[in-house]
């Protein structure tokens, strides 16, 4: 890890509700460089929470609270509404699991990514179209040119979920936060967009939070991985050394997961521990 | 409200299929309460109830029918509390006995719209096809009728009276009704749950009536009740018309048009049973309302 | 001697003329009884095609098509329904949002006219792990794990020799995942079954069955071995692919 683009400290998130509070995300704590984090943990972990924190897009009456959110070496805290709007889309910027609501339905493909690059980059029209043109041809769109002038719904998912990487790259930015980006993908066109997230980090020295559920993924994809149960960070290891892990919360995920080169007669279960939560 | 029944009605673990009907329907009326415009309109709506069904009570016997010519058109009095009609009844008798009438339109409506138009748009829906496209057009003729052509033409053959009125109005109103339970049904009939039940080898009709059609039900009786001050005022206007209830009954439409012709000298004849329009049709519109938001299956979650 | 579930020829199209999708172009297989068969295939592939093709939820076309000696036609008697039944994706789609557990299990029984219907109620709830608190709630009321318990009792409550499984556990957390395929199994020892698994997880057919069937565009690409797919000696380069793809993330040398 080189400089640190992300320092976080005891975030938490919690919603108030009829039957007291709820704690989305509690006290978490993390730093992130020039390199892809992944983030694993099941429904209510508070990983997508996380994601969502770092952007300022927690809606009322949600409450953010952390003793530090920098990015870039400035505190994210204070951010007014024109502090994140000239923050989001330019240098963090997020992709969500399905690009079909991402995507704006009435609008050309070329046309929404070159809208992006004007409005971010201040780009003219010409030089926002060749931009958006040479960004498509990065994410490997064999045609290019067709593909600019088509609108979201001719596209396949594999396509769409290139093209919103498209988008959200185009205007340069330093941390992208993919939220479960490959999740409604085939596994074969999902491991192609692997590839291509992969080139563009090591290639523009980009900052990745890659947000999924999916263990193995994360663990072949990813470079250090954070695991999550119950708003609380259990776990930090390097991906690689995720078949070792410690905490037994991320042992028996493991062992709870079907494999084609372990088999077992019975998967292993889950016993949760209400203490992993103290 | 005792805290254990509560407890009881909220319990996410009921262990009888009463209490698990009964939870749902108190966590809906909780919605309600928590809602100050949908109290407000459930209140007005079972005042109407209460009213209709104490009127004799509430009227301390005075006759909504007896007419009293020598104290013809008098102001409200300590005898007459909201004034006399141009015959010399009383119109507070009047407006209460009208509930009577009110709360049998909206009755007679409710019996006939939602029966017919569910029926008519779960089938059609289900089915598809030839079927579907034969009841849309029975149903597009349907609507075409105009609403008070078709109510003189009951007045004509059947005579004149509140049922003839509403039957005719019931028989323009569900069409909008089966076009919207078809809609439902059509989404509902492709998913998995009703799948499953074809597989288990449930009937046609079964698989309608059990399962699509209680589905429909609450989105028609929120149309219902925000389509009932709608239907309430028409049936004012063909009581105005001396269409609908014939004298001497109270009906308040007919209330009003009497007092018509004595507004400007004697305002209480005709403001009185206008005000209980206004604010049964005002109950009904906040009720819908508010159903609609309980009903709403995103606020279930 | 033919199998629990014969599929010769089966083709399934969808619209017509030059808009028209050939959903499964082709499709020959049997299964025997008692057998655990997978079919896996990316979306597109027709792998649930085939299931509801059998089930007779949508029409099809083919030379021969039954299951346990009967023809599977789409239009077929109430009993023959008892022959099989289907788990659907999604626990949240396939359970009836006004019906508490209790109608949802009731309902078939009473379809079929079976007698002592609380008593299978409460047999049907245990073998799949609910307790009787579980019985009288909404669907609301429950996870996803436990929708799909509910979604496995009510198919299996009216005891029919196949079971169909359309991504049962691919809406649901690993560690619910796990539950599921294991009670999968063990119902399928108790009660002899013959299932037929679809997924796009070839860790969860591998862990389930002892066959699969590779498709892909509609065609039957191989059947091959449980065992040969976890040493990777198959015959066609798409399974290959599919095999290493699914093994996660294999960043290039270059």
């Amino acid at each position: 890890m080189s400089e640190s683009l992300l320092t976080v400290r005891n975030l938490s998130v919690t919603y108030p509700g009829r039957t007291g509070m709820t704690h989305a995300l509690r006290n978490a704590s993390f730093e992130l460089g020039r390199e892809r984090l992944g983030i694993v943990g099941e429904s209510g972990s508070g990983k997508s929470t996380m994601g969502r924190a770092i952007l300022g897009l927690i809606p009322r009456p949600g409450i953010v609270s952390a003793d530090q959110l920098d990015f870039a070496g400035r505190s994210l805290l204070a951010n007014t509404d024109r502090d994140w709007q000239s923050l989001r889309g330019r240098r963090i910027s997020m992709i969500m699991q399905d690009p079909k609501y991402s995507l704006n339905p009435v609008k050309r493909i070329g046309d929404q990514i070159a809208e992006t690059c004007r409005l971010h980059l201040g780009s003219t029209r010409k030089d926002a179209e060749s931009r958006a043109l040479a960004m498509l041809e990065a994410v490997q769109i064999r045609n290019p040119d067709t593909v600019f002038t088509l609108y979201p719904h001719q596209l396949s998912g594999g396509m769409g979920q290139r093209v919103m990487i498209a988008m959200m790259l185009v205007a340069e930015p330093d941390l992208l936060i993919a939220d479960e980006p490959t999740s409604a993908l085939d596994v074969t066109v999902q491991n192609e967009v692997l590839r291509i997230l992969d080139r563009l980090v090591s290639e523009r020295g980009m900052g990745l939070l890659f947000i999924s559920h999916n263990l193995t993924v994360v663990s072949s994809f990813c470079d250090r991985v954070l695991i999550m149960y119950g708003g609380r960070i259990l776990e930090q290891c390097a991906a690689a050394d995720l078949a070792r892990a410690q905490h037994p919360y991320t042992r028996a995920l493991m062992a709870a997961t079907p494999s084609l080169d372990h088999p077992k007669a019975e998967l292993a279960t889950l016993v949760r521990d209400p203490s992993w939560l103290e | 409200m005792s805290v254990s029944l509560t407890q009881w009605l909220m319990d996410d673990r009921p262990t009888s299929r009463r209490q698990a009907v009964l939870g749902n329907l108190y966590r809906g009326l909780r919605a309600i309460i928590a809602n100050p415009a949908a109290l407000t309109g459930l209140v007005i709506v079972s005042l109407l109830i209460l009213v209709a069904l104490f009127a004799p009570l509430l009227a301390q016997g005075i006759s909504p029918i007896d007419q009293d010519l020598a104290r013809r058109l008098s102001p409200p009095s300590a005898d007459h509390l909201l004034g006399t009609d141009e015959l010399g009844r009383d119109i507070y008798a009047r407006t209460l006995y009208g509930a009577r009438v009110t709360l049998t339109i909206v009755f007679l409506v409710s019996i006939i719209v939602a029966p017919i138009g569910l029926a008519v748009g779960t089938i059609a829906g289900y089915l598809g096809g030839w079927v579907d496209r034969i009841l849309m057009r029975i149903t597009d003729v349907f609507l075409a009728f105009p609403r008070l052509v078709l109510a003189l033409a009951f007045a004509a053959a059947l005579g004149p009276g509140i049922e003839n009125a509403v039957i005719a109005i019931s028989l323009t109103a569900w069409p909008p009704y089966a076009r919207m339970a078809r809609a439902e049904t059509i989404a509902i009939a492709r998913s998995d749950f009703i799948q499953v039940v074809v597989l288990q080898g449930a009937s046609t009709f079964r698989i309608l009536f059990r399962h699509i059609v209680p589905l429909c039900m609450s989105s028609v009786i929120v149309r219902l009740t925000l389509d009932m001050a709608g239907i309430i005022l028409t049936a004012a206007g063909l009581g105005f018309l001396g269409l609908g209830a014939q004298p001497p009954t109270p009906e308040w439409g007919a209330m009003v048009s009497a007092g018509r012709e004595v507004i400007l000298d004697q305002w209480w004849v005709a403001t009185i049973p206008g005000i209980a329009i206004f604010i049964v049709s005002l109950g009904f519109n906040l009720l819908g309302d508010g159903l609609r938001d309980v009903f709403d299956p995103k606020a279930e979650r | 001697m033919a199998g629990m579930i014969e599929i010769e020829d089966l083709r399934v199209t969808f619209g017509h003329g030059s808009r028209a999708v050939h959903a499964v172009q082709g499709l020959t297989l049997s299964i025997a009884e008692g057998e655990s068969f997978g079919i896996v295939g990316e979306s597109g592939s027709g792998k649930s095609t085939v299931l509801k093709a059998l089930s007779g939820l949508i029409p099809s076309e083919s030379r021969q098509l039954t299951v346990n000696g009967l023809p599977a036609a789409e239009r077929r008697s109430k009993a023959d329904r008892r022959h099989l039944q289907f788990v659907f994706q999604d626990p949240y789609a396939s359970l009836h949002p006004r019906q508490t557990v209790d109608e949802a299990l009731r309902e078939p029984l009473v379809i079929h006219g079976l007698d002592d219907r609380d008593r299978r109620i409460s047999d049907a709830l245990r073998e799949v792990g609910l307790s009787p608190e579980h019985r009288f709630r909404y669907p609301h009321q429950l996870s996803g794990g436990q929708r799909q318990r509910v979604a496995i009792a009510r198919a299996l409550i009216l005891r029919p020799p196949v079971l169909l499984l359309d991504e049962p556990t691919s809406a649901l957390d690993v560690s619910v995942q796990a539950e599921i395929l294991n009670l999968i199994s063990r119902l399928k020892q108790a009660n002899k079954l013959t299932i037929i698994l679809v997924s796009h997880d070839l860790g969860v057919v591998a862990h389930l069955c002892q066959r699969i069937a590779i498709m892909q565009f509609g065609k039957l690409v191989e059947v091959v071995d449980r065992d040969d797919l976890r040493s990777g000696a198959v015959g066609q380069a798409y399974t290959s692919r599919l095999i290493e793809a699914s093994r996660g993330f294999v960043r290039n040398a270059d």
